[in-house]
């Protein structure tokens, strides 16, 4: 036993490696980010050979860790929330095909969207695709899951979600990790007569029985969980149910000495036998959750019950991100008063970076749309979401990964002229590429203008497998190689950049403008 | 031993080293650490936090709660007022004095200083020059992890073993000049801790 202070998405992954991880498969997106990061920086995975490089997207990512799976092995894919969106088919169906070496959906939630556009709740995917959930109170619990995920895999034959949230990756704590270290599954692929991955209509139908006719056996599973606990307390005027690092909250206010009985919830689906004992013991029943009111809404039922209390009752906020304070206050304990805000406290938001090559993107494209007045910009998904803030002011929608040239076609359909879509390289090649296939096929009025920096620069600088091939990617694609443009952002060239953007937005067919200089700070890295 | 810590400052100042340095030298000692940070967008020079708690006894919530931490460690000065509240009303507020004017609005400077020098208990310091002085400002976070170190209660050169650590493969050169920032915290800090 070894003691280390780790991450939650650190320890996960140390947790999966000790468990016999053959694949990880993910594409960066925060707070996830760093459970990859880990297994590239681990000489043990190197040692034991594991996959770790980065996916195009989260989608590609879901398939490849579900065809290691189907060879046999421990495979685990890894995303932020809203990446689950983009992987949502596979992982639906992974859940009707079932598995076979285990598998793990890591999923990353970010409550308060400290670095994200939504605040989704993962728990309902993995009600949707009725497959168990996991979540971890804890960087130890988060540790401990993996080998237990994936045992749980193979023992149902389901993908596994396992649900972080933001203040559990990204918060770092003492984790005792085991000596022991299992070894990898051997090559198993099912065998010639094995017919359920194949899903046609008639085999699908047999499988979606099977899996509805498995969720008794997920619930049996959640009441014997070791990481589902009744907690029995003597003032049974109120019940807890807390979720995954909510219970953390609950211990803090009550100092740990919480004297309701508490339902720790760190296992779906609902254990009913726990549940049941405390709503027949408790007048009313508290639910602490990060994220949606997933275990509240359930609890309440469509026509409301005022037994049930939380977000959707009030006693806590409707959105953000839980605290021990609001917890406390939920329980109406005695708090000292906060100082108001100082009045000289202004607003600090994140900015393009000192050198960065969007900045001078980002003065060319300004200057060129003054010429036009009625153009529409559209964003995308990274750095240069910036845009959208003074001085450029100079984006009109970020909306999801690859929308910016989506969005652009569909508003030249409408009859915008210019339609501008703005995109980061790595975002193209997630999810850009399609949308292009779609201009190219129409040969729409719109100009796209790629921002090739060389890396995934917004999570940190991971790489991008299509830089420095975008023109490449794009006459492949189709498009029209004189209206392929290229410039490197520097002051120096900002005459001839803006005139480049200028005559390709009056130009009334599909252009691509690829601004092409490395991220400054992967840059400087380098040369460190 | 207990120890609620909010450190404050701006992206890509250096929070996150000293908070893992206090980290380090803590679980060195045996103590339960638990240390929140930002990654992501605010990274990109805006307003982050880290919290960090150290404890012999097992750490529940990897938040602090407002209005309970005993120490704000900021190495801006408007970072460590937007962080006032976090701080207990008997706790301690430490910070650079040294702006960081990345914002157009940025308010007048002394009227910050003078909110901060209103707390009870405060060390306002120009850490920045302080490091010059020790030969780098850049080690201006080694200066402020000085600062804090009377405040904790950890043994003798239990922070400078790891900060000697943490510089090692960097030289000798930057070790001496880390450590020299460190020392002139510390002393500014024990001058004012009673």
């Amino acid at each position: 036993m070894a003691q280390h202070l780790l991450l939650g998405d650190e320890a996960l992954a140390q947790g999966a490696l000790d468990a016999g991880l053959s694949g990880c498969y993910a594409y960066p997106g925060t707070p996830s980010t760093e459970i990859m990061e880990y297994f590239q920086a681990s000489a043990e995975a190197a040692e034991r050979d594991i996959h770790r490089l980065w996916s195009s997207n989260e989608k590609v990512a879901m398939e490849e860790a579900l065809g290691m799976s189907y060879a046999g092995k421990r495979a685990m894919v890894c995303m932020k929330h809203v990446g689950l969106n983009v992987a949502a088919d596979g992982f639906v169906n992974s859940a009707i095909t079932g598995t076979n070496g285990g598998l793990i959906v890591t999923v990353a939630d970010d409550p308060s969207m400290h670095s994200s556009q939504n605040e989704q709740d993962s728990r309902f995917y993995a009600q949707f695709a009725m497959t168990p959930c996991l979540e971890p109170s804890s960087q130890q619990e988060a540790y401990d899951m993996a080998g237990y995920a994936f045992a749980l895999s193979e023992e149902l034959q389901l993908p596994v979600l396992m649900r972080l949230c933001t203040r559990l990756s990204h918060s770092r704590a003492d984790v005792r990790t085991s000596a022991n270290k299992a070894a990898q599954n051997e090559l198993q692929p099912p065998d010639a007569a094995t017919r359920r991955f194949v899903l046609l209509p008639a085999i699908a139908k047999r499988n979606y029985e099977a899996l509805c006719a498995k969720q008794d056996a997920l619930v049996a599973g959640s009441e014997a969980s070791p990481f589902n606990r009744y907690e029995d307390g003597a003032d049974k005027s109120v019940g807890v149910v807390a979720c995954g690092i909510a219970y953390n909250y609950l211990q803090e206010a009550f100092g740990g000495k919480c004297p309701h009985p508490v339902l720790k919830l760190s296992q779906y689906p609902l254990p009913k036998k726990q549940l049941a004992r405390l709503m027949g013991e408790c007048r009313s029943v508290v639910v602490l959750e990060d994220g949606m009111p997933f275990v509240e809404q359930m609890l309440r039922g469509p026509l409301g019950n005022d037994r049930i209390l939380g977000r959707l009752s009030g006693e806590l906020p409707r959105t953000g991100e839980l605290n021990p304070r609001l917890v406390a206050e939920a329980f109406k304990l005695e708090l000292s008063p906060l100082p108001a805000p100082s009045p000289l406290v202004k607003i600090r938001p994140p900015r393009l970076c000192d050198g960065c090559p969007h900045i001078n993107s980002y003065e060319a494209l300004s200057e060129a749309l003054k010429d036009f007045a009625d153009a529409k910009v559209f964003g995308d998904i990274g750095c240069y979401t910036l845009g959208a803030l003074p001085p450029y002011n100079a984006i009109s929608s970020c909306v999801d990964m690859g929308a910016s040239i989506a969005m652009a076609k569909g508003a030249a359909d409408a009859g915008v002229f210019p339609a501008v879509g703005i995109i980061g390289d790595s975002t193209f090649t997630h999810s850009g590429m399609t949308g292009l296939l779609d201009a190219v096929w129409e040969n729409s009025p719109i100009t796209v203008i790629i921002l090739d920096n060389s890396t995934t620069a917004m999570t940190g600088g991971q790489d991008s497998m299509g830089s420095g091939r975008m023109a490449e990617i794009c006459a492949g694609i189709g498009v029209n190689r004189e209206h392929i443009r290229e410039f490197v952002p520097l002051p120096k060239n900002h005459a001839a950049n803006v005139q480049i953007i200028r005559e390709e937005m009056a130009y009334r067919g599909l252009s691509v403008i690829i601004a092409r200089r490395e991220c400054i700070q992967t840059l400087r890295r380098k040369k460190r | 031993m207990k120890h609620d810590i909010v450190l404050a400052g701006v992206g890509g100042q250096g929070i996150l080293t000293i908070a893992a340095i206090i980290g380090e030298a803590a679980l060195r000692q045996g103590l339960h650490v638990k240390q929140s940070e930002v990654h992501g967008m605010a990274q990109r020079g805006g307003a982050v936090l880290a919290h960090l708690r150290l404890n012999s006894e097992p750490i529940h919530s990897d938040l602090i709660a407002p209005g309970s931490a005993a120490i704000v460690l900021a190495v801006e000065p408007m970072e460590a007022l937007r962080q006032a509240e976090s701080l207990s009303p008997q706790g301690v507020i430490l910070t650079n004095a040294r702006p960081v004017r990345n914002v157009s609005d940025y308010p007048e400077l002394d009227e910050v200083l003078a909110a901060l020098r209103a707390f009870p208990r405060n060390l306002v310091i120009d850490a920045e020059q302080m490091a010059q002085d020790a030969g780098n400002a850049r080690a201006m976070n080694m200066v402020m992890l000085g600062a804090v170190s009377p405040f904790l209660d950890f043994p003798d050169e239990s922070l400078t073993t790891v900060i000697r650590d943490a510089f090692a493969r960097k030289g000798p050169d930057v070790v001496a000049v880390n450590l020299k920032a460190f020392a002139a915290g510390r002393e500014a800090a024990l001058a004012v801790k009673r």
